[in-house]
C-alpha cells in the first residue's frame, strides 16, 4: 500500500527544474506559458522549483555548448533519484540551426541521458505538457529506496 | 489517563492531517485569487509522500538531525497544546523547533541556505517578543498561563484583547511564510533566493520540514482559536476569517526586506501590545 501511495504521489507531484542552455528564449517563454492561468499546470501538482535538490524533472532548452555543459551535468547530478530529463525544442534535441557552430556540443543527450524529446521551434506548450506526462511514466516505474 | 492518551494521539495524528488540508486549501485559494484552478486539496500529502520516497541525500549529518529535531519540537508543541498545557512552555518549545531549522540550514555552505538562515533568525527576532506579549496579555486577562483556564474564561478574549489579536496576526503572517514577510523561504516560486532556508533540505528531509510546518500551522491557528474559546461557531468564524486574510495579504503584497520587516513589525507590534496591556491594566 505504501508503495502504491508513493507511486501515485510521484505522478501527482512532479516538480520541475528548468535550465536554459543558451536558448534563444523562445522555448523558455513556452515553458513559462505552461504556468500561466491558460494552461495552469499546478492543477496537476506541477511546480517550477528552480532548485535541483527539490526537482523530479529537468527541462532543458537550447543548445549545449562547451561552457554550459558542466553546469548541466552538475544540475543533473544534484537531483535526487528518481529523476527524468526532458529536452525541449530543436536546439536541445540536436543543436538545431547552431549544430555546426564551433562551440556547440550538440543535443542534450551528448552530455546527460534524455528520457523524452519534445520537438518544435519553439515547442508548443501543449507539446511540453505531453512530454512531461511521458516523463512521468519513468518516475512511476522507477525503483523505491531500499529502506523508507 | 485515557483522556490524556486521547489528547496526545489527537494532537499527534489530527494535527498534521488538518494542517496538510489547510495548506492544500491555501494553495487552491491562492490559485483562485490568481484566476487559476489550482491543485487538488490533497496536494500537500502527495508532495510529502513523493518526497519521502525519494533518494536520501544530505549535506551532512547535522542537517538530517536538525530536520528530525524540528519535527519533534513542533509536534511536541502541538501535543502540549492539546493537553491544555502552559502557553509559555509551548512557545519556548516552538522556538526550539524554529532554531533547529536555522541550524540545519547553517550546516550547509551554500550561500542560499546561509542567507536564508540569517533572514530566518531575523524573522524569529521579529515575532518572538510579540508572541510572548500576546501570552502576557492572555495572562493579565485570565490570571493564568494555562490553556485550561483560557477555555473556562466566561467571555471571548477577543473583546478584551483586540489589539493583541492583530499583533498575533503579524506573528502568524511571518510564521506561515506569507508575503510581505516571506524573506527566508516561501511556498511560491520566488527565485531571488531559490528556496532560501530550505534550499539544501532534500527528499525525505524536506518532507519532514513540510510535516513540521503543518504542525506549526495547527499550533498558530490554535492560538488564534483561544481568542474566541467560548463557542465553537465564533471560534470557527474567527479562524476562517483570519486565515482568509492571511492568504489575501500574501497575494496582494510583495516580499519586503528585513530592515522594513523588523522596523515595521516591532513598531506596530510593540505599540499595539503596549496600548492593549495598559488598557487591560487600567480597566
Amino acid at each position: 500500500m505504501l508503495k502504491n501511495l508513493i507511486q501515485k504521489s510521484r505522478i501527482k507531484s512532479p516538480w520541475l527544474l528548468h535550465y536554459d542552455c543558451s536558448s534563444c528564449n523562445g522555448c523558455d517563454i513556452e515553458v513559462l506559458a505552461c504556468l500561466t492561468p491558460v494552461y495552469d499546470i499546478e492543477r496537476f501538482g506541477i511546480i517550477n522549483v528552480g532548485n535541483p535538490k527539490h526537482a523530479d524533472i529537468l527541462l532543458v532548452t537550447g543548445t549545449v555548448n562547451q561552457r554550459n555543459k558542466k553546469v548541466l551535468v552538475n544540475l543533473f547530478d544534484q537531483m535526487p533519484h528518481p529523476k527524468a530529463v526532458i529536452a525541449i525544442g530543436s536546439c536541445a534535441l540536436s543543436g538545431g540551426i547552431f549544430r555546426e557552430a564551433y562551440n556547440v556540443v550538440g543535443g542534450v543527450d551528448k552530455v546527460i541521458p534524455v528520457d523524452v524529446y519534445v520537438p518544435g521551434c519553439p515547442a508548443k506548450p501543449e507539446a511540453i505538457i505531453d512530454g512531461v506526462v511521458l516523463g512521468l511514466e519513468k518516475l512511476k516505474t522507477a525503483s523505491l529506496p531500499a529502506r523508507l | 489517563m485515557i483522556l490524556t492518551t486521547v489528547y496526545v494521539l489527537t494532537g499527534f495524528v489530527i494535527g498534521p492531517l488538518l494542517g496538510g488540508l489547510i495548506s492544500g486549501l491555501d494553495r487552491i485559494l491562492t490559485a483562485r485569487l490568481q484566476s487559476r484552478i489550482g491543485p487538488p486539496i490533497l496536494q500537500p500529502f502527495y508532495d510529502a509522500a513523493k518526497l519521502l520516497g525519494k533518494e536520501k541525500t544530505v549535506v551532512n549529518v547535522w542537517q538530517a538531525f536538525c530536520a528530525f529535531g524540528y519535527l519533534a519540537a513542533t509536534s511536541m508543541a502541538v501535543v502540549l497544546f492539546f493537553l491544555r498545557s502552559d502557553l509559555l512552555l509551548i512557545l519556548f518549545i516552538q522556538a526550539v523547533g524554529a532554531v533547529f531549522l536555522v541550524v540545519g540550514a547553517l550546516a550547509s555552505t551554500s550561500p542560499f541556505s546561509q542567507v536564508g538562515a540569517h533572514r530566518e533568525l531575523l524573522q524569529i527576532l521579529s515575532y518572538e517578543p510579540l508572541l510572548v506579549l500576546v501570552v502576557v496579555g492572555i495572562y493579565l486577562e485570565t490570571g493564568s498561563f494555562k490553556i485550561g483556564s483560557v477555555l473556562t474564561h466566561p467571555e471571548p478574549l477577543l473583546l478584551k484583547l483586540p489589539f493583541l489579536f492583530v499583533v498575533l496576526g503579524y506573528a502568524l503572517t511571518i510564521k506561515l511564510r506569507k508575503s510581505p514577510f516571506d524573506l527566508s523561504t516561501s511556498h511560491h516560486a520566488h527565485q531571488e533566493l531559490v528556496k532560501g532556508l530550505l534550499t539544501d533540505y532534500s527528499g525525505p528531509y524536506l518532507a519532514l520540514t513540510e510535516i513540521g510546518h503543518w504542525y506549526e500551522i495547527m499550533l498558530l491557528l490554535g492560538l488564534c482559536a483561544l481568542f474566541w474559546a467560548t463557542h465553537w461557531v465564533g471560534m470557527t468564524i474567527l479562524i476562517v476569517v483570519t486565515y482568509f486574510m492571511e492568504v489575501l495579504i500574501d497575494n496582494v503584497s510583495a516580499r519586503m526586506n528585513w530592515r522594513w520587516m523588523l522596523g515595521y513589525v516591532w513598531a506596530m507590534g510593540l505599540t499595539l501590545s503596549l496600548v492593549n496591556l495598559i488598557w487591560l491594566y487600567t480597566a
